[in-house]
């Protein structure tokens, strides 16, 4: 029986291991995923002998809407784990890809999920290996769930990890923040507005290689996903006992972003990013790290926003761009709207 | 990126920072209240005591509609949905208010209740809309700037027909609150009031003039905009200097003296004054809030359900009350930052981002630290 990839909804019957199945996967995933590795059909795929330490990551990705301004959950759920895999200081090899799929789902929305899906896996220079396909009840899932998990290889005697910074370092920042998470409630049900903001989602690999390249002293790179900039600098002051001082006026954000945060009364330091990392590295190397960024696509906005400081504390200390100081604290609960 | 930008121009900060700084007199201290907790986010967001002379001390007011709300209005709410199954909306920042019997609304919630995190009441009146098997009411709360929408919802839950939409009317009334912060004999020494924003663009700033003319007190309303604030701190302290005692505008982008007079008439239709309402902090203040007019009473939660109101005092610990008078600063509450967090907050003023506790625990905490320290840090 042939799919429907036209008119077609996803039924139990996808996810039961029967012949339906074996068309999904046969007609959707391998023809828009196919590779020598998936080919082989079996129940894992057998891999080359790495040439160094491997590197291991895994994100689950739940987006509502699957579909949003500049991608779509599918090329988030390559971007999100390359990105992990990527800020380890690791050269991202192969995927696995785990769909967990809600009765109902159309199969054109489907495809177009899987086709975006090998779009930005052949942008980031990866593989999707292996791959799981499970269907639930119709209310029971979201559409669809992906879980990726990546696989990658790291430079030979690099040692990156929160936990390596110390006072004096310097904290770099790739580009603009707050635009996945903004292009994302921009299109949210209830609270659908009308804005230009396009997510970031991107993969960072190629980024992180070019700072790998300089040769530079790093400490720890990380992506500010969930829970935005002030989340992962917290993160990180915290990961290695220190503090630190960022200039509000340093960290770039688009003015459209500045402009739907005070809409919501959110704001962009807590906003989820999708293509952006921080970077802490070794002070005498700061301004050649910051040229290798500023050279590639993904990091022309990169900035220098502050320092790392002694506090045993652990503040992340900012100066606002008028001048005053405050905390850039961890997010606590969700981020609201203000009443009044 | 007209409206923002503008007004959070660190050059032009610094320059009003000069000029306050330059009018500020020796021998005098300046204690002034910001009324709004929109003002006291902005203090704190903005870092802007740091920019102010020593002389200049600012006191966070209760205009928080979330802190000013007492225990007993937050469990009239869990009653509601626990025991006569409304599905009950509420704005984000109301449901981990902690309430009586260790429950709260997000508590309650996960004892099966049916309780809904909205944005507006727009989409309360939505969901009474699209299942009308389902009684929903709206936990409506604030100041005037919430007021008015609750009275449009009403209106158009009339015109729709609906049955099952009703409204907690939880609504105050600012003017109320700076009356009795100023009547508190014992209260805190105030030199003058930094004046509302949005609540200002309804009710005009003509309702202030008693605390000028009567009271004394100098009054400049103000926009939320950390350069708004500044430029009113400015005016107060050249009133005060000059011994004059006024209602100015520094929010002449969006007040009038009359404000809405539209929102007025729709309030005054769908609401009428309750004879007393307690506050959390306040007490019980006379002619301070609003009740839904009994033309209305159909949409009326509290008439509807027979819901009796039952006052319950704060946690002991708590000083969410002094702080909300401003005879307290949140770093002088006992639990502050140990046993109260944004995580787990004891009162209200810890839970709600508007919260002079919430505020100075995000962004100002860092300048206790000395105090602190002895306990062993925050975290």
């Amino acid at each position: 029986m042939k799919l429907d990839l036209l008119h077609g909804r996803v039924e139990m019957a996808h996810g039961s291991g029967g012949r339906a199945m074996a068309n999904l996967i046969e007609g959707l995933f391998a023809k828009a995923l196919g590779n020598a590795y998936l080919a082989q059909g079996d129940d894992g795929a057998v891999l080359p002998p790495p040439s160094g330490r491997l590197v291991m990551s895994t994100d689950s990705h739940v987006v509502s809407p699957l579909f949003f301004p500049g991608g779509d959950i599918g090329s988030l759920a390559v971007h999100g784990t390359v990105n992990d895999v990527a800020v380890m200081g690791a050269k991202p090899l192969y995927l696995s890809a785990a769909f967990i799929l809600e009765e109902g789902l159309p199969l054109a929305d489907l495809l177009r999920i899987v086709e975006s899906m090998a779009r930005a896996a052949a942008d980031a220079g990866v593989l999707i290996v292996t791959g799981d396909t499970k269907v639930v009840e119709k209310g029971k899932g979201d559409g669809v769930f992906i879980t990726t998990t990546g696989v990658g290889v790291l430079r030979e005697g690099l040692e990156l990890s929160g936990n390596r910074a110390g006072p004096g370092d310097v904290v770099l920042l790739s580009g603009s923040i707050g635009e996945h998470g903004m292009a994302i409630l921009s299109r949210r049900e209830g609270l659908n507005f009308d804005s230009p903001i396009v997510s970031d989602s991107a993969p960072l690999n190629g980024l992180v290689e070019a700072m790998l390249d300089t040769g530079a002293e790093l400490r720890a790179l990380r992506d500010p996903t969930r829970g935005g900039l002030a989340t992962t600098l917290n993160e990180l002051a915290k990961q290695s006992g220190v503090g630190m001082r960022i200039e509000e006026a340093a960290v770039p954000v688009e003015p459209v972003v500045v402009a739907a945060c005070e809409f919501l009364g959110l704001d962009p330091f807590y906003i989820a990013n999708e293509g952006k990392l921080v970077a802490l590295c070794a002070p005498q190397d700061a301004d050649r790290l910051l040229a290798a960024m500023r050279a590639q696509p993904l990091g022309k906005k990169a900035a220098i926003i502050g320092e790392v400081v002694e506090d045993r504390h652990g503040f992340v200390q900012m100066t606002t761009r008028l001048g005053g100081r405050r905390i850039l604290d961890w997010l606590s609960g969700e981020p609201l709207p203000r009443i009044c | 990126m007209k409206y923002i930008e503008e007004f959070r121009n660190g050059k032009l900060a610094r320059g009003l920072a000069e000029a306050i700084a330059g009018e500020v007199r020796d021998g005098r201290r300046y204690h002034l209240m910001e009324f709004c907790g929109g003002h006291t986010h902005a203090i704190s967001r903005y870092g802007l005591a740091d920019l102010l002379p020593p002389r200049v001390r600012m006191i966070h007011g209760p205009g928080c509609p979330v802190c000013v709300l007492p225990v007993g209005r937050i469990d009239q709410a869990i009653r509601l949905a626990l025991e006569h199954e409304v599905t009950l909306c509420s704005y984000g920042d109301c449901l981990r208010v902690p309430a009586s019997h260790g429950l709260s609304l997000q508590k309650a919630r996960a004892q099966g209740a049916d309780v809904r995190m909205v944005y507006a009441i727009t989409d309360a009146l939505e969901l009474a809309r699209q299942n009308p098997d389902k009684q929903v009411a709206f936990l409506a709360i604030g100041f005037e700037t919430t007021t008015p929408p609750t009275a449009v919802a009403i209106r158009q839950a009339e015109a729709l027909g609906l049955a099952n939409f009703f409204v907690l009317c939880n609504h105050v009334l600012t003017p109320a609150a700076m009356r009795a912060i100023l009547d508190n004999p014992a209260g805190v020494q105030l030199d003058g009031f930094v004046g509302p924003a949005h609540v200002s663009t309804v009710i005009g700033s003509r309702p202030y003039e008693p605390f000028a003319n009567v009271y004394g007190k100098p009054v400049v309303i103000a926009g939320f905009e950390p350069l708004d604030v500044l430029q009113a701190i400015l005016m107060l302290v050249r009133q005060i200097n000059a011994g004059r005692a006024e209602v100015e505008n520094e929010f002449t982008r969006a007040v009038t003296p009359e404000g809405n007079r539209k929102a007025q008439a729709l309030m005054n239709e769908v609401f009428a004054l309750r004879d007393a309402f307690e506050w959390r902090g306040l007490g019980t203040l006379p002619h301070s809030a609003l009740k839904v007019r009994p033309e209305y009473a159909a949409f009326d939660a509290e008439a509807r359900f027979g819901l009796g109101y039952v006052p319950v005092p704060d946690n002991k610990a708590c000083e969410c009350g002094a702080i909300l008078r401003g005879e307290k600063r949140p770093q002088e509450c006992r639990i502050f930052g140990t046993a109260c967090t944004p995580e787990r907050p004891v009162g209200s003023c810890m839970v709600s981002a508007e919260g002079a506790c919430a505020a100075h625990y995000q962004y100002g905490r860092f300048k206790d630290v000395a105090r602190h320290a002895s306990q062993g840090g925050e975290r």
